[in-house]
């Protein structure tokens, strides 16, 4: 099976606000995917419907072949847009919780990433800068031998070296069996290492293909495109 | 190897190129092995599946060619990387052509132009 994600007529309501529009989406094995879209245009809802933190209004949702519960939550590994760690414990303390978690931790893998952007094992996280926490949270999504990786806004509050390490740590990481799908509207930064790029507007896909193409259509880079689509 | 990459255009071309002129001129030489994939995509900061597409296409058109479980190699003849390299020069000039054009210069003014710039650093 080489589908990770099925999206058929996928739709979200808040009340009497459409968040997702019957969006119809397939991700494959092996691919580094952005979800690319203005505030409020419906990433998140999306991602959020993959990690099973909401379930849709209409239409369905599969990852790996099942609706999101408790298997699909040991093969993907998620990076939400808000912080979702303990505060006062530390990264080392997280380490070994995450271990006791997921089967598929590598631990050695975090310390590893830890050592190299500096930050302090045996301090709170409370103590630490928001970039250091930052840092901590992917170390350890990224620490995970996943089949799928979802972040959200993974790299917002770190400075432009660090994106630089995430966005090698995520190309490092790389397997043919695995994928990434970031959401982000940092897309300059991180288009060169995507293969294809989601354009969403209003909870609908309005464009899905690979960056290649869309440079090779338009003459000019995803950032350029998303800037003429989404003008106000 | 300096990747610098222009964001308005393809990926895959863009590699093609830098490869082919590293190449011809001698940076990788003949038979020589290449970086691996994930090396060439950390290097360049882009997507290992654009590099292993990069090599497929350098593979097609003569450059190098994969060895199993080996990677990737220059392929002992380079004259399909030069030849790559000629046609990139004749493309590119045949573009600064066209701007000059769009400036209201004929080819014969570009090459007055041409010449006087090369006269004053003979000079």
């Amino acid at each position: 099976m080489s589908e990770l994600i099925r999206c058929t007529g996928l739709t979200k309501k808040y009340g009497s606000v459409l968040a997702l529009d019957k969006v119809d989406l397939a991700i494959e094995k092996g691919k580094i995917i952005g979800i690319l879209g203005p505030n409020g245009s419906g990433k998140t809802t999306l991602i959020k419907l993959i990690n099973g933190l909401l379930t849709p209004s209409e239409g369905s949702i599969l990852v790996n072949g099942q609706a999101p519960g408790v298997e699909t939550k040991k093969i993907v590994s998620y990076l939400p847009d808000n912080n979702f760690l303990p505060a006062w414990m530390t990264a080392e303390q997280i380490i070994n919780l995450f271990c006791d978690f997921y089967d598929d931790f590598r631990p050695e893998l975090a310390y590893e990433m830890l050592d190299r952007l500096g930050v302090d094992k045996k301090t709170r996280l409370k103590n630490l800068s928001k970039g250091n926490k930052e840092k901590v949270c992917l170390i350890l999504i990224m620490s995970r031998n996943a089949q799928l990786y979802v972040l959200d806004e993974p790299i917002a509050a770190v400075d432009p070296a660090t994106r630089d390490y995430v966005i090698s740590t995520i190309i490092n990481n790389y397997n043919p069996e695995a994928s990434v799908l970031i959401s982000t509207h940092l897309i300059s930064d991180i288009e060169n290492v995507l293969d294809e790029a989601i354009f969403i507007n209003k909870g609908q896909i309005v464009l899905h293909k690979s960056v290649d193409e869309i440079r090779e259509e338009n003459a000019m880079s995803v950032d350029g495109l998303f800037r003429e689509v989404f003008k106000w | 190897m300096n990747w610098e990459l222009d964001k308005s255009r393809p990926i895959c071309p863009q590699l093609c190129e830098l490869i082919c002129v590293a190449v011809a001129n001698g940076e990788f030489s003949a038979g020589e092995k290449l970086l691996s994939v994930r090396e060439v995509a950390l290097q360049a900061g882009v997507n290992p599946n654009t590099v292993q597409k990069t090599f497929e296409e350098l593979e097609r058109k003569g450059v190098v060619h994969s060895v199993r479980c080996m990677g990737w190699y220059v392929n002992d003849d380079t004259q399909a990387a030069v030849n790559e390299v000629e046609s990139y020069r004749i493309k590119k000039t045949e573009e600064y052509l066209y701007e000059m054009a769009q400036l209201g210069c004929t080819a014969d003014d570009v090459l007055k132009y041409l010449n006087r710039i090369k006269e004053g650093k003979d000079e």
